[in-house]
């Protein structure tokens, strides 16, 4: 659950979320759920002269299985705090398959 | 079951639901900033995601390239859809078309009605802004159906050409494939 808890940190930041078919989504990150599923709003594609068929959509629900990246902000993500969570986490699942 | 759900309705029961957030990201690390986590968290469930799309008019993509506009009426936790009026746009871009060009090619529209569609086919629904829904996409110019669906069926057979060639030599040096190129655009 490490990951879901840490995109709720990242919560109404610019995010751009590139999926398993080459198309990129830049929005806000409005939501997310267990399985990664991803809501944007106030979306804009990057080359959307390929991807016509989203010039209408403002906001969108993206299935966690087809996403391959998300590019977050630099500064939004503090590593330190993640690589000490991870550690931890990693550390519990140690202990757990004892 | 669906109208019963609101954001006021207790979490599902799963490792989210245990009280206060697993001490994953907490512990002696220093002070944290003001953390969105303090939402409720059946805000971050997929029922409250899909919740707000309920009875709108959405375009959906599916993992094999079909883009559908239609109405949703029903959703459980995977995605599975269920959608009235349903529309698929079939786009076909011409031959050589270029960011610059004016024309860079067709749609059709081929009317469907309910769909019923399996969450793993789903890559993406988006709510449609209805006052933009009568433009026509930037570049692309409505046709008849069979012209359409002919040049689209032409260029896949390109598209996949392509695709099998990469793989190909992808695979030379060692890769597989993601997919298998069974996604399309």
């Amino acid at each position: 659950m490490l990951f879901f808890s840490f995109f709720k940190t990242l919560i109404d930041n610019q995010v751009t979320v590139e999926l398993k078919n080459d198309i990129q989504i830049r929005g806000t990150l409005k939501s997310v759920d267990q399985y990664l599923n991803i809501k944007l709003d106030n979306i804009e594609v990057v080359d959307d002269i390929k991807y016509p068929h989203l010039s209408s959509v403002k906001n969108v629900f993206i299935r966690g299985s087809v996403v391959r990246y998300v590019h977050l902000p630099h500064n939004a993500v503090d590593v330190t705090l993640l690589e000490d969570a991870t550690r931890r986490e990693a550390a519990n699942q140690a202990a757990k398959a004892k | 079951m669906m109208e019963n759900l609101t954001l006021n309705d207790p979490p599902p029961p799963g490792p989210q639901s245990g009280g206060p957030m697993p001490p994953v990201l907490g512990g002696r690390a220093p002070p944290l900033p003001p953390q969105p986590q303090q939402l409720p968290p059946q805000m971050f469930t997929t029922a409250a995601q899909l919740l707000d799309l309920t009875d709108k008019k959405l375009l959906i993509c599916l993992r094999d390239g079909r883009k559908l506009t239609g109405i949703l009426r029903s959703w459980d936790q995977f995605a599975n859809l269920v959608l009235q009026s349903t529309v698929e746009r079939i786009y076909a871009t011409l031959p050589g078309a270029k960011e610059s060009s004016a024309l860079k090619g067709y749609y059709a529209d081929k009317p469907h009605g309910i769909f019923l569609v399996r969450g793993e086919n789903v890559l993406l629904l988006g709510e449609i802004d209805l006052d933009k829904d009568d433009e026509s996409p930037l570049g692309f110019e409505q046709a008849e159906l069979e012209k359409v669906e002919k040049l689209a069926k032409e260029r896949k057979v390109v598209e996949k050409a392509k695709e099998k060639n990469k793989l190909k030599q992808l695979a030379t040096l060692g890769f597989e494939g993601e997919a298998s190129g069974e996604i399309f655009l």
